[in-house]
C-alpha cells in the first residue's frame, strides 16, 4: 500500500480566512491543526484568479497559457493531461466530489461531460477511449440547488422543497444576480432556510465518506473533495447565522472606512480599478454587471464578511468529519492531506467585493496547507518561499512515488524553505485575459522577493503603460502603488523581465492569438 | 446585445455543403441538437438538456447560400438572429460562417459555442464522406 491523498479545495477563499493564517473570526480548528502538523505555505498564488483557469492549472500542473483555459467559459479539452489520470494509471482509485468546473456550467446544449454526468446521475464516462479526467467517480455540486449537478439532482429527488430556498445565482438575463438581501441588502446575500444537513457543504462531505466506504481496505486512493463555499452567493443555512453577528464585526483592515481614502487608493492603481468601482467598466462575469461597487456600505461589508466566516466554519467542521472517518477506516497514518482554494475574494478590500482583473493579495494570496502522511515522517514547517497551485500535480505524483509527469510545468511543493530553494521556487506567476464582446483586459503578474509586479498589457482599457508594484514587507495591504515611482523603475523592470523569462511563450498575446480557443459560455 | 461569429473552412464545394446546411430540417445531423421539426416557416429544435427552441425561419436563400432564423417565444431570449453563410472559396473549398446576435448576450456565447462544435462536425462529415 502507498500513501493516500485527500485533496481538499474551497472556492474563492482568502488567505486570512483561517485561524492559522491570522484569521480572528471564523473558528477553523481542523485546518489550523493540519497546518501545525504539516507544512503551511505563507505565499501561495493561483495562476489565474478565476475558477476554471485556476482549477485547470491544479489538474494539469500547467500555466494558463499552456492548458489554454484563459477565462471562465473556455472548456478544458478532453485530451488535456490530468494528474488524476496519471494516478489512476498507477493503480489509484480516483474521485472528485463537489465542484469540478473544468467545463462551462451554462450548457443548454449539454455538450460537456461534467454536465452530462450531473444530469444523468452517472459517475464516470469513457471519452475517446479515456476515463473522463481520470476519475473513477465524479459527483458534482455547485453554489445552489439548480443546474447540471449531482447535488441538484439529489436535492430535487429527495428534498424538492429546498431547491428554491437557495439564492438565485443568475438573473433573467443569465447575468450574475445583483439582487440584495439579508439585513443590509448586500448583493448575493440571502436568508437560506435550508436545513444544514441538506446544504452543499455537508453533502460534499457525506458523499466523500460514502465513496471512501466503497473502497477496499488496501486501496490507494486520490480523492479531491471540492467545497463550493465560501464563493458567493452568501447564503449559509439560516440555522447557523448565530455563529457570527455581523453587527459585532470590525471592518476589514483592507477596507478604509473613509470613502475619500478608498478612492485615492483606487486612483493610484491602473484605471480599470476605479472604472469598475464607478460602474463604468465591467470586464467579465465574475461579479454582477449591474452592481456598482461604490454603492457598497460599511454594513454590507460586515454582513458579507460574517456570512463568509460562517461558511468557512461549516467547511472546517465538514473536513473534520471526513478526517475522523479516514482515521476510523485505519488510513490516517498513510494519508496526505492537501488543502487550498482556487482564488481569493476581495471581501471589502478597497471598497470592492467579488473578483475580477485585480491582482492583489485579496485574490492571489491563498491558504495552502500540506499535511504529509504521518508515516512519511516529514517535519512540520512554514514555507515562506513563493509557490503556486501549478505545483500541485507534481506534488501528488511525488506523494504517490511517481516521477514528475512530463506535462507539468513546475516542481512539486517543498516541505521547507531550504527545499524550496533547491527546487527552484523563487517566483510565482499569474495571468489574466478577458476578451469578450470587444472588451479586452490582459494582465501578467510576478511575485518574487516580497514584491508583486503586474503589467497591464494593451487592450481596450489599458495602453500598455500601466501596472502595479507593491512591497509586501512595508505595504501588506497593497495600497501604495510604486509602479510609476522612478526610484523603483529598475526593480520593476527586472521583475517584469524575470516574469517574461519564466512564463510560457504562449502567454504573450501576440504568440497565442491564432490558437486561442473560443469562450463557449460566460461561466 | 451580444454578437459572436464562428467559421470553418471545408474542403468540399459550397454546393455540397449547402446541400446539408441549406436544409433546415437536417440541423440535428450536424449541430449538437437531438431533433428538428419543421412546419412551414416554423422550426422547433430539441436540445439534449430537454430544452426546446421555437424558431422562425427568416431567410432561406439557395442562391446566396444563406440561412437565417430567430429564436422566438422564449422566456429568456429577448431577441435573436442566427445567420449561416456558405461561401465558395474556389470550386472545391468553402467557408461556413455562423453568426449569432442575441439578447441577453450570454445566449450569443452559448449558441456560438454549440455552433463551434457543429461546424467542426460538419467539416468532418463533409470531408470524410
Amino acid at each position: 500500500m502507498g500513501r493516500k491523498i485527500l485533496f481538499i479545495t474551497t472556492d474563492q477563499q482568502r488567505y486570512d480566512a483561517l485561524g492559522c493564517n491570522g484569521g480572528t473570526v471564523a473558528r477553523t480548528p481542523v485546518l489550523d491543526s493540519l497546518a501545525r502538523e504539516g507544512v503551511n505555505f505563507r505565499r501561495s498564488h493561483p495562476q489565474s484568479v478565476v475558477c476554471m483557469p485556476s482549477r485547470s492549472t491544479m489538474i494539469t500542473g500547467q500555466h494558463v497559457a499552456t492548458h489554454g483555459v484563459w477565462m471562465n467559459g473556455v472548456p478544458l479539452p478532453e485530451s488535456a493531461p490530468s494528474i488524476a489520470a496519471t494516478l489512476h494509471d498507477a493503480g489509484y482509485k480516483t474521485a472528485l466530489i463537489g465542484k469540478a468546473h473544468f467545463e462551462p456550467f451554462l450548457d443548454p446544449f449539454l455538450r460537456f461531460t461534467e454536465n452530462q454526468l450531473g444530469t444523468s446521475g452517472e459517475f464516470s464516462k469513457m471519452v475517446d477511449g479515456h476515463l473522463h479526467r481520470g476519475f473513477d467517480h465524479m459527483e458534482s455540486a455547485s453554489h445552489g440547488g439548480m443546474g447540471n449537478f449531482h447535488y441538484a439532482r439529489w436535492l430535487m429527488q429527495n428534498h424538492p422543497e429546498a431547491v428554491g430556498m437557495y439564492y438565485r445565482v443568475l438573473d433573467m438575463r443569465l447575468q450574475v444576480n445583483a439582487a440584495g438581501g439579508g439585513d443590509t441588502g448586500g448583493p448575493q446575500v440571502h436568508d437560506n432556510s435550508i436545513p444544514r444537513e441538506w446544504y452543499h457543504t455537508d453533502w460534499v462531505a457525506e458523499r466523500t465518506m460514502s465513496w471512501l466506504d466503497s473502497l477496499p481496505a488496501d486501496a490507494d486512493w486520490f480523492c479531491w473533495m471540492s467545497f463550493p463555499d465560501p464563493h458567493h452567493p452568501w447564503d449559509p443555512p439560516a440555522s447557523e447565522k448565530h455563529r457570527v453577528n455581523w453587527r459585532d464585526l470590525d471592518l476589514p483592515e483592507g477596507y478604509p472606512a473613509d470613502r475619500a481614502r478608498r478612492e485615492a487608493i483606487l486612483d493610484a492603481k491602473p484605471r480599470h480599478w476605479r472604472m469598475w468601482y464607478e460602474g463604468e467598466f465591467f470586464s467579465n462575469y465574475e461579479a454582477p454587471d449591474s452592481w456598482v461597487p461604490k454603492t457598497l456600505t460599511d454594513d454590507q461589508v460586515r454582513e458579507i464578511n460574517a456570512l463568509t466566516h460562517i461558511e468557512n466554519e461549516l467547511v472546517d467542521e465538514a473536513i473534520g468529519r471526513v478526517l475522523a472517518h479516514v482515521d476510523a477506516k485505519g488510513w490516517g497514518a498513510d494519508t496526505d492531506v492537501v488543502f487550498t482554494t482556487d482564488h481569493g475574494e476581495l471581501q471589502g478590500d478597497y471598497g470592492l467585493m467579488f473578483k475580477g482583473p485585480y491582482h492583489t493579495d485579496s485574490l492571489m494570496r491563498l491558504p495552502l496547507v500540506w499535511r504529509p502522511a504521518p508515516s512519511a515522517g516529514v517535519p512540520a514547517a512554514e514555507v515562506t518561499a513563493p509557490v503556486g497551485l501549478v505545483s500541485l500535480a507534481a506534488t501528488f505524483a511525488h506523494i504517490a512515488g511517481l516521477p514528475r509527469p512530463t506535462y507539468t510545468e513546475a516542481e512539486r511543493l517543498p516541505t521547507s524553505d531550504g527545499e524550496a530553494s533547491s527546487l527552484g521556487h523563487e517566483r510565482v506567476l499569474t495571468e489574466w485575459d478577458s476578451v469578450l464582446f470587444g472588451k479586452i483586459v490582459r494582465m501578467r503578474t510576478i511575485h518574487r522577493d516580497g514584491w508583486t509586479a503586474t503589467a497591464c498589457l494593451p487592450g481596450t482599457v489599458h495602453d500598455g503603460t500601466e501596472g502595479e508594484l507593491y512591497d509586501s514587507s512595508t505595504d501588506p495591504l497593497q495600497q501604495v502603488n510604486l509602479w510609476s515611482d522612478p526610484q523603483h523603475h529598475a526593480l520593476r523592470d527586472d521583475l517584469l523581465a524575470d516574469m517574461w523569462d519564466h512564463l510560457p511563450a504562449a502567454s504573450d498575446p501576440s504568440m497565442s492569438a491564432a490558437t486561442r480557443r473560443p469562450c463557449d459560455a460566460p461561466v | 446585445m451580444g454578437t459572436v461569429r464562428r467559421h470553418v473552412f471545408i474542403a468540399r464545394s459550397a454546393d455540397d455543403v449547402w446541400g446539408l446546411v441549406g436544409d433546415p430540417a437536417r440541423l440535428h445531423e450536424w449541430f449538437p441538437t437531438t431533433a428538428t421539426e419543421i412546419q412551414g416557416s416554423k422550426r422547433w429544435v430539441s436540445l439534449a438538456s430537454g430544452l426546446r427552441f421555437e424558431e422562425d425561419i427568416v431567410t432561406l436563400d439557395h442562391d446566396l447560400r444563406r440561412f437565417q432564423y430567430r429564436i422566438v417565444n422564449n422566456p429568456i431570449v429577448q431577441s435573436h438572429l442566427g445567420t449561416v453563410d456558405v461561401i465558395a472559396d474556389g470550386p472545391s473549398r468553402c467557408v461556413v460562417v455562423y453568426s449569432t446576435d442575441a439578447d441577453p448576450e450570454v445566449m450569443a456565447l452559448m449558441i456560438a459555442g454549440a455552433a463551434g462544435d457543429g461546424l467542426e462536425r460538419l467539416r468532418t462529415m463533409m470531408e470524410n464522406h
